[in-house]
């Protein structure tokens, strides 16, 4: 009978594990598929643009990870990178000899401060996440217009120094992309191997019992918005230095590749489950139809219904596999 | 009981409402900033007076607008008289048709804040025989005798490709880099630019992709057709993200002069890459010009030169002759050529708009 549960479970970690090779798999024929078509595709130059055009994506997808595990959804998360982009770029424009660093550090305490009052009004007030966060959708957005005043902040208006923090290199590797690679580092450390990180599992995957057995799941919700708020001001600042342009309308709609690239990499959106590895292969996935569409030559009118089509495949299998492992669990018991 | 006090609610409402709208046509609040311009000196007497009203106050391309509609009323000999509203709203673009009307003003230009909500007050000007036509931003064809279009596509769309060409030492592979591509305006552009290639036959056309005025669509639509396009000599990007996205990666990878780039766009958005040369030049149309052209057209439909109808023709001072021609439900005079910034002028337009 152990024997048998070692298998059961053994086969349950080789489907699970399977869900990652088959996206790792897709990724491959996708790539193949590009190449064949645009030879460009797979050189230096063009991975570089598409890792730097796919980092702050996957800076955001961490944060958003984290709140879908809770069962929860940010929405907000467009317009706190405007609000936190258009404040930093104010500033950078008034006080051009400020250090690079202090911006990215003020961007992302605005996003800090956003994401925390949107967490304490779910987990203290206990408003749904997204009716919450619709509301300070809204909330962020007329405060980017009016901190502006409807208007923009140009290339010219941002000092060099500024700039460059999207352009510069660390070790040979982009910023942006280093910055990624940290986050999902620092993530990965957090959640697998600190104790605060496994109670996020615990609150999402059932609360009730988490609550029973002594975790603070206010506490661990309003974490996860306001970590969530601090990536999404980060990435604001690294948007708007990226872009050299700060709108009202920045990043408008950008909340839906994020929760994209949860999904696609296997975030289950009922909450307890998702992997960094999940989410890193889920955004390069993104990164890759972004960049590879229009390399394909695929028309216009074809790009947005293509990548509809790729989403939903992967959202159908991780529908099938779910069900599988239910099923296993189930059969599992009667024994 | 409660009735009763619900009821005598309703009539405390009702008597508000009544005395409220009766003293608004009593009084007449000015909560705006008015300017009157007496443009000569007032010997010969009574001057026929040419009103403009804008979008509001602060606002530096309406005023460019103003000055060059004052430039045109002055080289008439009439009198201006310019309202901007503190808000752009449509309530206080009504409350000054109604001074204005008062006034007894011989024509109203104006920016409209909302194409439809000034029609009754703008009417009912039009009733008193001022005549009224709109600029930059147009009322509905009920509203206006004619409006002043700035975006001239046959114009718009000649200019860039004859720009491109020129950048590109007339021969080689260009894209253009769009906004959506449902987007009427650059639909139309670039049908006349596609008509007017055939002028050109060294030069060709190899891709027309959308950023959706998107920045990181445009950015990865730009990265797209450097990688696929290895010969391409030039962009054109007749839309504000799109040219200044372009205008990023091209910076960004070091390709200034290598592929050339153009297109309508924000001077503010531009200012960085034009002054580095990225971008030689640019168009889009300029403010003083469109205020210009309205204020010849405003003084065309006092004097009757035109009426509004299609096929008038009248002298535009420096502009030439413009001539009114039928769009959509109404008429509309168009600018013609638009504008070109480049190193010598970007400097003094970034910080107008």
């Amino acid at each position: 009978m152990t024997e048998n549960k070692v298998i059961k479970q053994i086969k349950g970690l080789d489907i699970a594990k399977f869900r990652e090779l088959g996206l790792v798999i897709f990724i491959i024929i996708l790539s193949l598929a590009v190449q064949i078509r645009n030879p460009r595709f797979l050189t230096l130059e063009n991975l570089n643009d598409m890792l730097t055009n796919t980092a702050i994506l996957g800076i955001l997808a961490v944060g958003m990870m984290l709140v879908i595990i809770t069962r929860g959804i940010d929405l907000s998360v467009g317009s706190t990178i405007a609000l936190s982009g258009m404040i930093t770029a104010l500033t950078v424009s008034t006080y051009p000899d400020m250090n690079p660093i202090l911006a990215v550090l003020l961007g992302t305490l605005i996003g800090l401060v956003c994401g925390s009052v949107v967490g304490l009004l779910i987990s203290k007030v206990g408003i749904l996440p997204i009716i919450a966060s619709l509301g300070f959708m809204n909330i962020f957005r007329g405060l980017t217009f009016m901190t502006s005043g409807g208007k923009w902040i140009s290339a010219h208006q941002m000092p060099v120094s500024f700039k460059a923090i999207a352009t510069s290199k660390v070790l040979g590797i982009n910023t942006l992309i280093v910055i990624a690679i940290v986050t999902y580092i620092v993530a990965y450390y957090f959640i697998n191997h600190t104790r605060t990180g496994r109670q996020i599992y615990a609150v999402g995957s059932n609360p009730e019992s988490a609550k029973i057995s002594g975790i603070n799941t206010d506490k661990i919700l309003w974490m996860v918005y306001a970590i969530m708020g601090a990536l999404s001001g980060l990435a604001g600042v690294l948007w708007v230095s990226k872009f050299a342009s700060a709108q009202g309308d920045t990043a408008e709609g950008y909340v839906m590749n994020v929760i994209a690239a949860c999904v696609l990499g296997g975030v289950s959106i009922s909450g307890g489950s998702g992997k960094i590895s999940g989410i890193i292969l889920g955004t390069l996935l993104l990164g890759i139809l972004n960049n590879a569409l229009p390399l394909m030559l695929v028309s216009p009118f074809w790009q947005n219904a293509i990548q509809g089509f790729i989403i939903l495949i992967a959202v159908l299998v991780n529908a099938l596999v779910k069900r599988n492992i239910t099923k296993q669990n189930l059969m599992r018991r009667k024994i | 009981m409660k009735k009763l006090i619900s009821l005598l609610l309703s009539l405390m409402l009702v008597a508000t409402l009544i005395t409220a709208c009766g003293e608004k046509k009593v009084e007449e609040p000015v909560t705006s900033t008015e300017k009157e311009t007496k443009t000569e000196t007032e010997t010969k007497g009574e001057k026929v007076k040419f009103a403009i009203i804008v979008k509001n106050t602060g606002n530096p391309y309406n005023e460019k607008e103003m000055e060059g509609f004052v430039k045109a009323i002055e080289e008439l000999g009439g009198e201006v008289i310019l309202k901007a509203p503190d808000q752009p709203t449509a309530e206080a673009q009504i409350q000054m048709i109604e001074e204005l009307i008062a006034q007894n003003v011989a024509a109203i230009a104006i920016a409209a804040n909302d194409p439809d909500a000034l029609q009754p007050a703008l009417q009912k000007a039009m009733d008193k025989g001022i005549k009224v036509l709109s600029l930059d931003s147009a009322v509905n064809a009920d509203s206006r005798m004619v409006h002043v279009n700035q975006a001239d596509p046959t114009a718009i769309g000649t200019s860039l490709v004859a720009g491109i060409s020129e950048m590109m030492g007339g021969t080689g592979q260009f894209a253009i880099l769009s906004a959506t591509s449902q987007a009427t305006n650059q639909n139309a552009w670039i049908e006349v630019m596609k008509d007017d290639l055939v002028n050109y036959p060294d030069i060709e056309l190899v891709k027309v992709a959308y950023g959706d005025d998107l920045r990181d669509k445009s950015v990865s639509e730009t990265e797209a057709l450097l990688q696929s396009y290895p010969n391409l000599k030039g962009i054109v990007a007749p839309t504000t993200v799109g040219v200044a996205a372009a205008g990023k990666v091209l910076t960004d990878k070091g390709l200034k002069g290598t592929v050339q780039l153009t297109g309508l766009g924000l001077p503010s958005e531009m200012a960085e890459y034009i002054e580095s040369g990225v971008c030689e030049w640019m168009y889009l149309w300029n403010p003083i010009d469109v205020g210009y052209l309205a204020g010849y057209a405003a003084a065309a439909l006092v004097d009757g030169t035109i009426t509004g109808a299609e096929g008038d023709k009248f002298k535009a001072g420096t502009l030439g002759e413009k001539s009114i021609i039928t769009v959509g439900d109404g008429t509309e005079i168009m600018l013609g050529d638009p504008f070109k910034f480049d190193a010598g002028n970007i400097g003094e337009w970034k910080a107008v708009y």
